[in-house]
């Protein structure tokens, strides 16, 4: 039996390192993605480029405004003057948001009244918006806070070392910085890890459908479950060597943390890929060419990914498409990738995601592995 | 065990929805006896070797291989047969030699055996040159020989060619049947199809098959002789197309053909045949011609054959 095997596995890696198209797609295209998202994804969330409109006009509103381009998160491009152009440069994206003072800001806060500011920010990206929001806090809080002092030492005549108050630090854990790169690499590999091991095994078994070896190998005493180890065994080994180019390149190059075991890592990709590795096994006995087989695989993993909450929480989504969610498997390999890298938790919290992924992964390989052995009959 | 090389089938059946593409049929090949299954395209031949090697199973109707039922023992069918598919089906993207050393642990040759096997079946095919080049790059002869030589390299005692020589140069064709002859002659038993009607006379015994029905069987003499009703007539004449036509409608020529720089009719009744094709020369006023008997090619016998069939089954319909 084992003999039958590595025969497969042998014959599989020489034809797919023997073909330059394939060496390319498998090495060259998950570093690409890497420097996609390593690169275009952290310009988003600082110099955001906001719009200013302020009909109050006073030294306050200015002081406060100076607070906001001083840090490094907002970027000032255009000065308006009247509502039309704040929708217009909304509407055209001109600008990912509006900081707005009305009238009588100056006032009420010179007043003992508490003032208002708007922050009018395009929630297309809802993500980006509650990251931008959240810088927008810290920067009118610190403003609070040293408002607070100066009128307290105008109260007691001399400077004060600080003031008896809850300073509510809005610390955020494991991304402390918000970096979206950090969020997003670690996505990128179960991304790759999906994509490529649903291709490249659908697209290997239907080929030999197509010219005509798996009548050859059905005419042989292999069995399909030999078949199956044989086909599937590279393309597993094939994903844990993208999954460590990936995280090399991650921590090396674009110094993403990685925080949590290696063996983890490696481990729940192995169960997560019994879960896609099934599905291409599944997509190969649905499809009789190698172009119907790409197809089936597009139309699978377009859906998984946005349902795997990699660009939108899973908590924006409308509540029956959140049920949905949980029978997605990439939304839990992704939960287990961004927790190994950014929170290092280990197995003791990740055990229920990993748990499922390898119920389903069973259920979906047993399912396809009887649907191929009938259809090779 | 006598029967571990021999094939038998009764009643086999195969249908594809509504249409039968094998009808019923019934044969049996002895043991080291190379067997032609003969017939135009689409006649049921694949689909026939494809049911014996366990790629399809029959709709309906039994056999045995290498004594083993192909309904419930496919497993055990499958270690002793070889088996060359239609269409080419190598590995284009490896060598001659990745090729032959898949299959080699594809049928778990023993290890020590493995080099000398290689070395035999990349010898009886002539590949030596080659073996170290992508099989993409042969031409469609040497693909063939390769296929060939995958397809026993685990000494099976059954082997099964659909159609080996198909695309074939006449050279490679005669060494093909030599290499096929020498495996019968070691005990191989070999079912052969092909349509290439003079590669029947290489086979010990044949089944014409027509439209799923086997509709002939025996060896090549019983054929050209005992099976064949028909007489075949050379005609020798000058300018030999001029006169096609007139002969070919003459009551009792059942069909001619140019052949060469003579006309071959086929006719019923000899003598009658003869007379009607004399009398047309003389009132032409022809003397230079010659009508002679000739003994049937087996091509003949299979075009007279599948004729028969076909009128038998027209008129049947009609009426
Ligand atoms: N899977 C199938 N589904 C439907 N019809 C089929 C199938 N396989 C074969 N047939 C039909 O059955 C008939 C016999 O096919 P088969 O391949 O056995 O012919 P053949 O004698 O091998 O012909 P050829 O010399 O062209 O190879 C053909 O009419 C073919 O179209
Ligand atoms: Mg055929």
């Amino acid at each position: 039996m084992f003999e039958r095997i590595f025969s497969i596995l042998k014959k599989e890696f020489l034809q797919i390192f023997r073909d330059p198209r394939m060496r390319s797609i498998i090495f060259l295209s998950p570093l690409i993605q890497v420097m996609i998202f390593g690169y275009a994804a952290t310009m988003d969330i600082d110099h955001v480029p906001t719009a200013v409109y302020d009909l109050d006009n006073t030294k306050q509103s200015r002081d406060l405004l100076r607070e906001f381009s001083y840090s490094k998160y907002f970027e000032f491009k255009y000065y308006l003057s009247s509502l039309e152009e704040l929708r217009d440069v909304i509407d055209r994206s001109k600008v990912f948001g509006v900081i707005k003072f009305d009238r009588g800001f100056a006032r009420d806060v010179i007043g003992n009244k508490s003032a208002e500011l708007q922050l009018i920010l395009d929630g297309t990206d809802s993500n980006a918006a509650s990251i931008i929001l959240g810088y927008a806090g810290q920067i009118v809080g610190n403003y609070n806070y040293r408002a607070l002092k100066e009128r307290a030492r105008a109260l007691v005549g001399n400077e004060i070392s600080s003031i008896p108050m809850v300073d509510l630090r809005d610390r955020r854990w494991f991304n402390e910085n918000l970096e979206s790169k950090n969020y997003y690499l670690p996505g990128v590999i179960s991304l790759i890890v999906t994509l490529m091991s649903l291709l490249l095994t659908s697209m290997a078994i239907v080929r030999e459908k197509e010219i005509g070896t798996m009548e050859q190998l059905v005419v042989s005493p292999i069995t399909p479950f030999e078949l199956i180890l044989g086909k599937l065994t590279p393309f597993a080994i094939i994903a844990l060597m993208q999954v460590t180019l990936i995280t090399i390149v991650g921590v090396l190059w674009f110094h993403i943390p990685i925080r949590g075991s290696l063996v983890l890592l490696f481990f729940s990709t192995l169960v997560y890929l019994l879960t896609s590795l099934g599905i291409g096994l599944f997509i190969s006995t649905i499809s009789a060419t190698q172009q119907e087989a790409m197809m089936s695989v597009f139309l699978y993993n377009f859906p998984s990914i946005l349902l795997s909450g990699f660009a939108y929480p899973i908590a924006d989504m409308p509540k029956v498409i959140q049920y949905v969610t949980l029978f997605n498997p990439l939304r839990y390999y992704l939960v287990i990738v961004r927790s190994i890298f950014l929170k290092g938790i280990g197995i003791y919290y990740l055990w229920q995601p990993i748990l499922i992924l390898f119920v389903m992964g069973l259920t979906i390989i047993t399912l396809s592995s009887l649907r191929f052995r009938k259809s090779l009959g | 065990m006598p029967e571990n090389n021999t094939v038998a089938v009764t009643s086999l059946e195969k249908k594809f929805g509504n249409f039968t593409a094998v009808n019923r049929i019934n044969f049996e090949v002895s043991g080291g006896e190379i067997f032609g299954f003969l017939g135009p395209n689409g006649a049921g031949k694949s689909t026939t070797i494809r049911m014996l090697c366990g790629i399809i199973s029959p709709t309906s109707g039994s056999g045995k291989v290498g004594g083993f039922d192909i309904i419930k023992e496919q497993g055990k069918i499958k270690q002793n047969i070889g088996y060359m598919s239609q269409r080419f089906s190598l590995y284009d993207d490896l060598t001659v030699e990745e090729n032959i050393d898949f299959y080699s642990g594809i049928y778990r040759v023993p290890k020590d055996e493995k080099q000398a096997r290689k070395e035999k079946i990349i010898g009886l095919a002539g590949l030596e040159a080659f073996r170290h080049r992508l099989t993409s790059t042969l031409s469609g002869g040497w693909k063939q020989r390769l296929a060939l030589g995958c397809a026993i390299i685990h000494k099976p005692k059954i082997i099964f060619l659909d159609e080996p020589t198909s695309g074939v140069d006449p050279i490679t064709r005669n060494n093909f049947w030599a290499i096929i002859k020498d495996m019968a002659r070691n005990g191989i038993t070999v079912f052969v199809t092909t349509h290439y009607m003079d590669e029947a006379e290489n086979c010990g015994r044949m089944a014409l098959i027509y439209k799923g029905s086997i509709i002939a069987m025996g060896t090549p003499e019983e054929m050209k002789t005992k099976i064949m009703k028909n007489t075949v007539l050379d005609i020798r004449v000058a300018k030999g197309e001029d006169w096609l036509d007139k002969i070919e409608t003459l009551k009792g020529v059942e069909e001619a053909a140019l052949f060469g720089v003579s006309i071959h009719a086929v006719v019923k009744d000899e003598r009658a045949a003869i007379d009607a094709i004399k009398d047309i020369f003389k009132r032409s006023g022809l003397k230079d011609y010659k009508v002679t008997k000739i003994k049937a090619t087996l091509e003949d016998v299979f075009v007279s054959l599948i004729e028969d069939y076909d009128k038998e089954h027209d008129e049947s319909k009609k009426s």
